[in-house]
């Protein structure tokens, strides 16, 4: 029995077809990516495996239970941190910790705490709101925070898309340490294929929406510690990248209409004062004849 | 002109020049035949004991203005500590439940456009004394925007925040003190000073009618024994005193407004 199963999940808003058939097994301690468009549904099929939004057809388990409610047992790291903005760093992770460990004694919920303010590097910032902090520092203190409750499952969604290239660096090589060390099972939502590719063990497109579903499991066996640098010119890691994009983009050409625009070019041509438009014009009508033109696009829809 | 210049324009010699003006309009007018209008200076003879010695107590209707001022805010705190302490709750109640705010939301709006004025003799039925009345009907006055905002401030609350306390799994009550209330907290001091306004609106009014002693009470009284230079000081120590409190209300709501 795989630890994490999802079976034939589907999820509408309102008669929208977000997510259809999905279907994902995971294995306890495995670093799933799954990487998708922006709106595809990326968020709505995380929250399912948080147990934040039910499927309407299908199931998601764990250890073979259906799941019904959020827990700690599996703790997520928002697309948009979720911080509480009235607590300090220390509070917003002590909150986590006093919750799911009552039994403690006061000083080692507190050591626990700074345990993983120290882990993420926060030290210094622990008194501060996350108001004070910037992008980077909080996606620390969310991540601080979901580590902290110790849980099975760790579920990042896009932990990473709203911070610049280098701080992104820096915390994905985090995110990779503290997953090695902590041996958890941990499902990253990412719309960087790259991310996913440097992180994972498996890599699993998502179609473009509406009606989304999960494309092939794609395993990476490049081996680790990865280094950013020399991976892109390992032929594996080509062959998963376009594996993946390949997917990726036919996906969304499935989804692709043509439309026609007209487009008015400008032009140095002198003006054809003979041509006669048909028909009324407001604002500058076009008088040479190659300003009319017609052409086809393509466009996702 | 530097900063300082600027500032000193905009917030000094602005205001200044448009209360000379209202005086000078306030003086002509009073000047005028047939108009018994007190003029600005007759205004300040007539009101000098009052304000000099604020505290006096020279008989139960003859006090320094200060004095009835604090008879005043005395019973608007009562009142108004009332109006928040049932307020505050059911606003949380119509923030959380969707079946609360279909059943209530007619009443309220039916309820709340009534005046003090109206309310007042139904206290007066009701408690047969003038202060506890007044305290009612200050409360009655004053809880909706206290109720309202934090209604509007629970139901603003982002998913987000609701999200994590689920994933958490914390209990109903530790929702409501380490979530909601921080959450809602902004727009209820909202509510709080708007109630407070209010509050202090009914107070004036129900010291008239019911002649208890405070601004509204001497007002009332100075009315009726024709003194009426009393009537513009009282005026303008209920407009004072009104701005202050507002004043001291938003700098405490400003407080929460960053948390
Ligand atoms: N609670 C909801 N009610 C109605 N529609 C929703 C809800 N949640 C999501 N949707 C819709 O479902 C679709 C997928 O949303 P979702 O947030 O899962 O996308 P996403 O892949 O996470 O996007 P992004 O990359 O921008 O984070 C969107 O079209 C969105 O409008
Ligand atoms: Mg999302």
């Amino acid at each position: 029995m795989a630890f994490i199963e999802i079976e034939g999940a589907g999820k509408s808003y309102g008669g929208n077809v977000v997510l259809r058939d999905i279907n994902l097994t995971i294995e306890r301690g495995e670093f799933v990516a799954i990487v998708g468009y922006s709106g595809a549904g990326k968020t709505t099929l995380i929250s399912m495996l948080a147990g934040l939004v039910t499927p309407d057809t299908g199931t998601v388990k764990m250890n073979g239970l259906e799941i019904t409610d959020p827990g700690p047992d599996r703790s997520i790291v928002f697309q948009n941190y979720s911080l509480l903005p009235w607590m300090t760093v220390y509070e917003n992770i002590h909150l986590a910790v006093d919750q799911v460990f009552p039994n403690w004694p006061a000083e080692r919920k507190k050591q626990e705490t700074e345990k993983y303010i120290s882990m993420v590097k926060l030290t210094p910032a622990r008194d501060k709101k996350p108001g004070e902090l910037s992008g980077g520092m909080r996606q620390r203190v969310s991540v601080a925070r979901a580590l902290a409750i110790d849980p099975q499952v760790l579920l990042l969604d896009e932990p990473l898309s709203a911070l610049d290239a280098l701080t992104r660096a820096t915390l994905q090589d985090e995110i990779e340490r503290i997953w090695s060390e902590n041996k958890k099972t941990v499902v990253l939502i990412t719309n960087d294929a790259d991310e996913g590719i440097l992180l994972a063990d498996r890599i699993i497109p998502l179609s473009a929406g509406p009606g989304a579903t999960l494309g092939p499991s794609i395993a990476i066996d490049l081996p680790r510690p990865r280094d950013r640098k020399t991976i892109n010119h390992d032929p594996r890691y080509k062959a998963v990248r376009n594996h993946v994009l390949d997917y990726l983009l036919t996906s969304g050409a499935r989804q692709k209409t043509v439309i026609n625009r007209k487009l008015i070019l400008p032009d140095i041509e002198p003006e054809d004062l003979s041509m006669r438009v048909p028909g009324w014009h407001f604002g500058r009508r076009p008088v040479r004849r190659k300003e009319i033109k017609s052409e086809s696009v393509e466009v996702p829809s | 002109m530097n900063k300082e210049n600027q500032f000193k324009f905009d917030w000094v010699i602005l205001p200044l020049l448009a209360a000379v003006t209202v005086i000078v309009l306030w003086a002509m007018v009073s000047s005028i035949q047939g108009v018994s209008l007190p003029s600005p200076l007759k205004t300040w003879e007539a009101s000098k004991l009052y304000i000099l010695e604020p505290f006096a107590k020279r008989g139960e209707l003859d006090q320094g203005i200060l004095r009835f001022t604090w008879y005043s805010l005395v019973l608007v705190v009562k009142g108004y500590a009332l109006a928040l302490i049932v307020g505050t709750p059911l606003g949380f109640l119509l923030g959380v439940s969707k079946l609360f705010t279909k059943s209530l939301d007619p009443l309220i709006q039916v309820l709340r456009p009534v005046s003090p004025l109206a309310w007042l003799p139904l206290g007066l039925i009701l408690f047969q004394k003038s202060e506890p009345a007044a305290i009612f009907t200050i409360a009655i006055c004053a809880m909706w925007p206290t109720v309202l905002n934090t209604a509007m401030g629970v139901r603003a609350i982002p998913q987000d925040y609701l999200n994590v306390a689920r994933v958490l799994k914390l209990s109903r009550s530790r929702t409501l003190f380490k979530i909601l209330i921080p959450a809602a907290l902004p727009y209820m001091f909202t509510g709080f000073r708007l109630s407070l306004g209010i509050a202090w609106l009914v107070i004036v009014a129900a010291e008239m009618l019911t002649g208890a002693p405070g601004v509204g009470g001497f007002l009332w009284q100075e009315y009726n024994s024709l003194i009426y230079e009393h009537i513009i000081l009282c005026i303008l120590t209920i407009g004072i005193i009104g701005f202050v409190l507002d004043r001291l209300m938003s700098l405490v709501e400003q407080r929460f407004k960053t948390a």
